[in-house]
C-alpha cells in the first residue's frame, strides 16, 4: 500500500512574491529515516507545510499514489500523513490517555463519539508503551515535560497508523539523555513507516540518520547518505560560507553553528 | 444621477464616521488585539466633553475647537486608566477581555446617567457647520463635510506617527514580536498604555465629530460599537487603509440600500455581505502574513 | 480506519499505572446530584413558592436552559457565543407567533390584535401561516434558530473566522436581527414584540394552575437538556471539543474537520437557546426585540461565567442567580444593578474565569494540597 513512498516533483511555494520553497525534488522510500536539513530559511519547515496542505504550493505531492497539493489538511492527514510542530502541540488540559485516544479516533462515527470512553483502545495501549509514557496516562498533558511531551505528540501519530511521519525539530530543546531516546524511538517507528525528520542538530542527524537531504534557498542541495552529504563541498560552502579559503576545505565535516 | 451621488455623499459621510470609531480600534484592537467593548463609551465621554465644555463656555465654535483636543485627552486618560487597571492583565485572554471591558462599559453608561440623566442631550453647531453648499446638484451638508475632514486628518496624523515617530517604531515593533520589543529594551507596558492612550482619544474626537449629528446620550456608543468593530474585522488588522476603505465602502453599503430597502432590512443586507466577503478574505483585506500554527 | 469500538475491560490488564478515582466516585455523585436537583426544582419549589414566585423561578430556569447551550459552546468549546439572543427570539418567536393566531382563533379573528391595529391588510403575511399548525411552530422553536445557527457557523468555521472575529459576527447578527424586528412593525409587532398571550395550546394563561404546569414543563426541560449535555460533556465529542478549543490546528492534523466540531456546539446551543425563548412565552407572556438584542445576549453570558463557563452546574445556577439577583434589585435600585453587573463581568471573567465553581475546587485542593498527581512532572 505504501509500497510508493513519498515523492515530491518540482514543489514550489511563494508568499506575497518571496520563493521559500523553489522547485523541490524528493524521493524518500518506504522505511526510510530522512534528515532534512539546512540553514535558517533554507525552506524546510515550509515543504512539510506543503506536504501537508497547510500552505498552497504548485508541483506535485504523491504518496502512496496519491496526490496530496490541493487537499485541505485533514483529508491529507485522513491519508495516513501525519507531522509535529516545532513547538509540540498537545492538548494541555486533557490527559495523556485522552490525547492518544482523540489521536486515534477521526474515523469514529457519530454514535461512538456521543458515547463516554470505556476502556483504552489497543492502538493507544501500544503507543503508550512505545512511546514510554504508559505510567503517566492519566497526567494532564500540560504538566509533562518537553521531551514527553514531544513523544505524546509521536505517539499521537503512531495510534492514527499513519505511514508518513513529519517531525519538525523534534529535539529541539532536549537534555542529551531526551535526544537519544527519542533518536532510538524514531529508530523503533520507522522501517514500518517513514519519517521526515527536519533537524538542526548535527550529532543527532549523525548519530540516526539513513539518508539525508540537504536544503539551501529553498532547493535541493545535496542527497545521499551521511557520509556522502558531508563529502559534498556545496555542502561545507552552505553551512561555513567560506568553502574558496583553504581553512574551508580542511574542514572535512561541516560543524555549523546554529543560533 | 443626482440621487445616486447625494446617497453617495450620505453614504460616505456615514463612513466617515465609522471610520473616525475604527480608527481607535485599529489601535486597540488591530495592533494590541484587545477586544475593548468600553470603545463606545470613550465616544460617549468624547460627547459629554463637548457638551460640558459648551455650557460653561458658551461659544459655539470656540467650543468645538477647544472639545477637540480635550476631548482626546479626557478619552485617552480613561482609556490609560482602565489599561492599567484591568487590560494589561488580560493580554492572553482576548475573549475575557470583551467581557470585563463590556462590564466596564455598562458600568459607565450608568455613571453617565447618574451625572448628566438618562434623557440625551444636544450641543448647539456653530453657525459655519449649520448650512450646506450645492456642488453640481449635490447637497453637501457643512457638518457632514467637517466630519470628514475631521476623519482624514486623523488618518493622516495616524499614518505620520505610526510610520515616522520613535513612538511608532516602538508600537510596530511591539505589535510584531513583543518579546524581542521587550528584551531590545523597549518598555513594552508604557508603549501598550501609549497606544491604549491615542486609541481611546481617538474615540473621544469621534464623540465630538457625533455631537454635530446627533444626540448625546449614555448609550450613544453602544450604537455605533458593532458596526465600528465589523470595520476592522473586514478591514483587517495590518493597515489603516484597509480600515479607511471599510468604512467608505459599508458606509456607501449602507446608504445605497437603505435607500432601496429600509434601515433594518439594510443591516441584514450588509451583515450577510460581510460574511459572505470573510468568505473569500477571511483575515480581512489587508493581513499580515507569517507562518504559524495559531 | 482504526477499531472504533474499544475492547471492554481492557483497563482490568494494565500494569500497575494509577487508574483514576474520578470517573467512578463521579458515576454516583452524577445521578445523585441530578436526582436532587430534580427534588428541588419538581418537587420542593411548587410546594414553598407562591404562584408569583414560581412564575418567576420559570423565567429564570429559561435563562438557565440558554446558560446550558452556553456552556456546551463557550466553556467547553471556547466559542464565546454573544448573538444567544438570536435563537432565543428565534424561538421565541416561533412560538408566540402560534400562540397569537391561536388567541386570535378563539375570539373567531383570524388576524392576531396588533396586525389589526397597524396591519397593511386583511390577508396573513404568507409566513406567519404554517406557525397555525401546533406541530409545525413547536418544531421551528428549535429548528429554525439550529438552521440560523448552522448557516452561519458553516459559513463561518469553514473559513476559520474564530475568536474575536466570531465573537463579533456573532454580535453583530444579534443587533441585526434585533433591528430587523423593530423594523417590521406591521407583522412582527416592531418594538413591542408579541405581548398579551392569553392561551398555552388551550390552556388559559391567566389561571395560576396553568402557570404552574408551565413551570412544571420549564424544568422538566432544563433537568433533561442538563443530562444530554452532561453525556455530551463526558462523550468522546466532549474531549474533542475541549480538544478543539486547546489547538483546532492540531485537532486538524489529527485528521478531524475542527469546523464540524465547532458546528455541532454552537448548533446544539443554539436550539437550546430556541427551547428556552419558546418556553419563556409562555411563562412570562412576552417576546420583544428588547429582550433578544446586543445588551440581552450578553447577559446570556454573565451567569454562565459568574457560575462557571466550564461547569454545568456552575453554568445553570449562576445563570438562574444573576436573573434572580437582576429582577430583586433592578426595580427597586436600577442604578445599583447595573454597577453590579458591571462588577460582575470585571470580578468573574476578569479574576476568577473559572466562575463561583472553580472556588470548590479551588478550595477542594487546598486540603489535599499533597496530589501526587501534580507533582514530580517538570
Amino acid at each position: 500500500m505504501s509500497g510508493e513512498g513519498l515523492t515530491v516533483r518540482g514543489l514550489r511555494v511563494t508568499f506575497d512574491g518571496f520563493t521559500a520553497v523553489d522547485g523541490v525534488d524528493l524521493d524518500i522510500l518506504p522505511g526510510d529515516l530522512r534528515f532534512l536539513i539546512g540553514p535558517n530559511g533554507a525552506g524546510k519547515t515550509t515543504l512539510v507545510d506543503a506536504v501537508t496542505g497547510l500552505v498552497r504550493a504548485s508541483g506535485s505531492v504523491r504518496f502512496g499514489g496519491e496526490e496530496l497539493l490541493g487537499r485541505p489538511v485533514h483529508r491529507v492527514a485522513r491519508l495516513g500523513i501525519g507531522r509535529t510542530f516545532q513547538t509540540a502541540t498537545v492538548f494541555e488540559e486533557l490527559t495523556v490517555l485522552q490525547n492518544l485516544d482523540i489521536a486515534a479516533g477521526a474515523g469514529r462515527g457519530p454514535l461512538t463519539m456521543l458515547r463516554r470512553r470505556k476502556g483504552v483502545p489497543e492502538e493507544v495501549t501500544r503507543a503508550l508503551e512505545t512511546t514510554g509514557l504508559t505510567a503517566l496516562r492519566d497526567r494532564p498533558a500540560g504538566v509533562l515535560a518537553h521531551g514527553q511531551k514531544q513523544w505524546l505528540e509521536i505517539g499521537m501519530l503512531l495510534v492514527k497508523d499513519v505511514r508518513l511521519l513529519l517531525l519538525d525539530e523534534p529535539v529541539a530543546g532536549m537534555s542529551h539523555d531526551e535526544r537519544e531516546a527519542t533518536g532510538r524511538l524514531l529508530r523503533r517507528i520507522s522501517g514500518d513507516r517513514t519519517v521526515v525528520v527536519i533537524e538542526h542538530d548535527m550529532d543527532f542527524m549523525r548519530s540516526f540518520a539513513r539518508s539525508v537531504s540537504v536544503l539551501h534557498a529553498g532547493k535541493v542541495l545535496s542527497e545521499g547518505s551521511v557520509a556522502e552529504v558531508q563529502a559534498d563541498a556545496r555542502v561545507q560552502e552552505v553551512y561555513l560560507g567560506r568553502a574558496s579559503e583553504p581553512e574551508a576545505q580542511a574542514a572535512a565535516v561541516p560543524v555549523p553553528e546554529e543560533a | 444621477m443626482t440621487v445616486v451621488l447625494n446617497q453617495s455623499f450620505t453614504g460616505i459621510s456615514i463612513g466617515a464616521v465609522l471610520l473616525l470609531i475604527a480608527l481607535g480600534l485599529t489601535l486597540t484592537f488591530g495592533q494590541m488585539g484587545v477586544i475593548n467593548m468600553a470603545h463606545g463609551e470613550f465616544i460617549m465621554a468624547g460627547a459629554y466633553t463637548t457638551y460640558v465644555l459648551q455650557q460653561a463656555v458658551g461659544g459655539a465654535g470656540v467650543s468645538l475647537l477647544v472639545a477637540l483636543p480635550l476631548a482626546f485627552l479626557v478619552a485617552g486618560a480613561t482609556g490609560a486608566l482602565l489599561e492599567w487597571l484591568l487590560i494589561r492583565r488580560l493580554y492572553t485572554r482576548p475573549l475575557d477581555t470583551l467581557l470585563v471591558t463590556w462590564g466596564v462599559s455598562l458600568m459607565l453608561q450608568q455613571l453617565a446617567r447618574d451625572v448628566f440623566g438618562a434623557p440625551n442631550v444636544q450641543t448647539t453647531a456653530p453657525d459655519l457647520l449649520t448650512g450646506h453648499i450645492t456642488v453640481g446638484g449635490v447637497t453637501l451638508a457643512n457638518n457632514r463635510l467637517f466630519i470628514l475632514g475631521l476623519a482624514l486628518l486623523c488618518v493622516l496624523a495616524l499614518t505620520l506617527i505610526l510610520r515616522l515617530t520613535p513612538l511608532g517604531r516602538r508600537i510596530r515593533a511591539v505589535v510584531q514580536n513583543r518579546d524581542l520589543a521587550e528584551v531590545s529594551g523597549i518598555a513594552t507596558g508604557r508603549v501598550d498604555r501609549t497606544t491604549f492612550f491615542i486609541g481611546s482619544g481617538l474615540a473621544g474626537v469621534a464623540g465630538v465629530a457625533l455631537t454635530l449629528v446627533g444626540p448625546i446620550g449614555p448609550t450613544m456608543g453602544t450604537n455605533y460599537i458593532v458596526d465600528a468593530f465589523l470595520v476592522v474585522v473586514v478591514g483587517g488588522i495590518a493597515q489603516l487603509k484597509g480600515a479607511v476603505i471599510t468604512a467608505f465602502a459599508l458606509g456607501v453599503l449602507q446608504s445605497v440600500l437603505e435607500y432601496s430597502t429600509t434601515v433594518s432590512v439594510a443591516k441584514v443586507v450588509v451583515l450577510v455581505a460581510i460574511v459572505v466577503f470573510l468568505q473569500w478574505r477571511p483575515q480581512g483585506l489587508y493581513t499580515l502574513r507569517t507562518r504559524s500554527l495559531a | 480506519m482504526t477499531t472504533t469500538t474499544p475492547p471492554a475491560g481492557k483497563t482490568a490488564t494494565k500494569p500497575p499505572v494509577t487508574e483514576p478515582p474520578a470517573p467512578l466516585l463521579e458515576r454516583f455523585r452524577v445521578p445523585g446530584a441530578f436526582l436532587l436537583g430534580a427534588l428541588l426544582l419538581l418537587g420542593i419549589a411548587p410546594l414553598v413558592l407562591s404562584d408569583f414566585r414560581l412564575n418567576l423561578l420559570a423565567k429564570y430556569l429559561c435563562y438557565a436552559i440558554v446558560a446550558v447551550g452556553v456552556s456546551l459552546a463557550w466553556g467547553r468549546g471556547g466559542l464565546l457565543v454573544l448573538g444567544q439572543g438570536v435563537f432565543f427570539g428565534l424561538g421565541g418567536y416561533a412560538m408566540a407567533m402560534h400562540l397569537k393566531l391561536a388567541d386570535a382563533a378563539v375570539t373567531g379573528e383570524t388576524l392576531p390584535d396588533f396586525m389589526r391595529l397597524y396591519g397593511t391588510g386583511d390577508a396573513l403575511p404568507w409566513w406567519w401561516k404554517p406557525f397555525a399548525n401546533p406541530a409545525f411552530a413547536l418544531a421551528m422553536t428549535v429548528l429554525l434558530p439550529m438552521a440560523v445557527a448552522a448557516l452561519l457557523g458553516f459559513f463561518v468555521f469553514r473559513r476559520r473566522v474564530r475568536g474575536a472575529y466570531f465573537a463579533i459576527l456573532s454580535q453583530a447578527l444579534a443587533a441585526a436581527f434585533a433591528i430587523w424586528l423593530v423594523g417590521q412593525q406591521a407583522t412582527t409587532g416592531g418594538t413591542n414584540g408579541l405581548t398579551d398571550i392569553q392561551g398555552f395550546f388551550g390552556y388559559d394563561l391567566g389561571d395560576p394552575v396553568n402557570q404552574r404546569m408551565v413551570y412544571v414543563i420549564v424544568a422538566a426541560v432544563l433537568l433533561l437538556l442538563m443530562a444530554a449535555a452532561r453525556q455530551l460533556f463526558v462523550s468522546r465529542y466532549g474531549e474533542l471539543l475541549v480538544a478543539v478549543r486547546d489547538s483546532e490546528e492540531r485537532v486538524r492534523f489529527l485528521g478531524y474537520n475542527p469546523a464540524n466540531v465547532k458546528l455541532v456546539a454552537y448548533v446544539v446551543a443554539a436550539g437550546m437557546a430556541g427551547l428556552a425563548g419558546a418556553l419563556f412565552v409562555p411563562a412570562v407572556g412576552i417576546i420583544s426585540p428588547a429582550l433578544i438584542g446586543i445588551v440581552p445576549s450578553i447577559g446570556f453570558v454573565i451567569g454562565a461565567a459568574v457560575g462557571g463557563r466550564a461547569s454545568l452546574l456552575g453554568a445553570v445556577v449562576g445563570a438562574i442567580a444573576v436573573a434572580w439577583t437582576q429582577s430583586t434589585l433592578s426595580d427597586a435600585y436600577p442604578a445599583a444593578w447595573t454597577y453590579l453587573q458591571g462588577l460582575l463581568f470585571v470580578v468573574a471573567v476578569g479574576f476568577l474565569p473559572g466562575g463561583l465553581a472553580s472556588l470548590v475546587t479551588v478550595l477542594r485542593r487546598k486540603r489535599h494540597t499533597h496530589d501526587p498527581a501534580t507533582e514530580g512532572a517538570a
